[in-house]
């Protein structure tokens, strides 16, 4: 089915699968980031709640963990507009 | 009726055209132009705010917004992650989130709403010069062996493993830290200005074809702008504090 489809229009199919791929890259990335994002802040909310006197500090690292995290989704985001340019 | 709309292309979102200087590596364009006003609007505030300062002891306008950013730059950033001795940064570091946050709340003034920071070129040239500034002040603090050896063998690593650590750890410092701190700028701007563009087009393309059910998208619309108001600081506050993280470590070696 894919050789007949490419024959008939042969830019549209490679168009169509670069749109799928970079639909599956940007989900792919977007799995571990999002459980360990859950993970940071889930336990920042334990330890801000059981000694709220060191919710500063908490809150500090949390964003820091946040950051490093969220890296690597955006890695897969920005992957997602050079499948997509190229 | 027709429900159908097209979305626009990311370049056609993102690139602007030149009206000034055209064919040369000098164009101007709207995004040039947000950077030289964000640079000058952190000038300015600065400014007004050391002059009023001189003229009498109690804060007023706009020095109280650049009194309450270099405190909390100074308590929550520096305080928390280099300690003491790294005041000295506090200027740039200052700077550095003023200049920032000036960058991406342009994506929600009306009118504007085109983010600097959603052009890889401003967080790309920050993070070089992060980068420059936390490897001189970790060659200047430990000596060039000391820094290289404080980077490269984290304690209490085994012997068998020694080159591959030292390995990751040189990639993810000298490579990593630099890409990734520029590409989380970049890639936040970007994303939440794509989001408030489909939000936006979806509600017109409703709008012109059934009036009443713009009102969701709308609606949601408006909610979102606040969420990136919070991402714009956000942000500004990420990229300090990681400046801030890089250069504390550089400066203490890890025991």
């Amino acid at each position: 089915m894919f050789e007949v489809l490419a024959a008939q229009n042969p830019g549209e199919l490679a168009k169509g699968l670069s749109t799928i791929g970079a639909g599956i890259v940007y989900g792919g990335a977007a799995i571990g980031p999002g459980i360990g994002i859950g993970i940071v802040v889930g336990n920042a909310i334990t330890a801000m709640a059981r000694q709220p006197e060191a919710a500063g500090m908490v809150r500090t690292t949390m964003f820091l963990g946040i950051a490093f995290t969220e890296a690597l989704a955006l890695f897969g985001f920005v992957l997602v507009f050079l499948l997509k340019g190229s | 009726m027709t429900l159908a709309l097209t979305f626009p292309l990311v370049s056609e979102l993102v690139e602007w055209k030149p009206f000034l200087f055209k064919g040369t590596p000098f164009e101007v364009n709207k995004v040039v132009v947000l950077m030289w006003i964000a640079a000058a609007l952190v000038f300015l505030a600065f400014w007004a705010a050391g002059r009023q300062s001189k003229k009498s002891l109690v804060p007023a306008g706009v020095q109280n917004v650049v009194e309450a950013g270099v405190e909390f730059v100074r308590t929550d950033v520096i305080l928390q992650t280099i300690g003491p001795e790294g005041l000295g940064f506090m200027p740039f570091l200052v700077t550095v989130f003023f200049f920032v946050f000036a960058c991406n709340i342009f994506e929600v003034i009306p009118f504007v709403q085109m983010p600097v920071t959603a052009r890889m070129a401003i967080p790309a040239f920050l993070a070089i010069v992060v980068w420059v500034i936390f490897n001189f002040v970790g060659i200047k603090n430990q000596g060039f062996g000391g820094y290289f050896k404080s980077m490269l063998i984290p304690p209490g690593v085994p012997k068998a493993l020694l080159p591959l650590v030292a390995l990751i750890e040189f990639v993810s410092t000298i490579f990593v830290r630099p890409f990734s701190l520029a590409v989380r700028l970049f890639a936040n701007m970007l994303a939440g200005h794509l989001l408030l563009v489909s939000f936006a087009v979806l509600s017109a393309a409703l709008f012109s074809s059934t009036y009443i059910g713009a009102i969701v998208p709308a609606g949601f619309l408006v909610a979102l702008i606040g969420f990136e108001l919070l991402v714009s600081v956000l942000q500004a506050f990420i990229f300090t504090i990681l400046t801030a993280v890089y250069i504390g470590g550089a400066m203490h070696p890890e025991h």
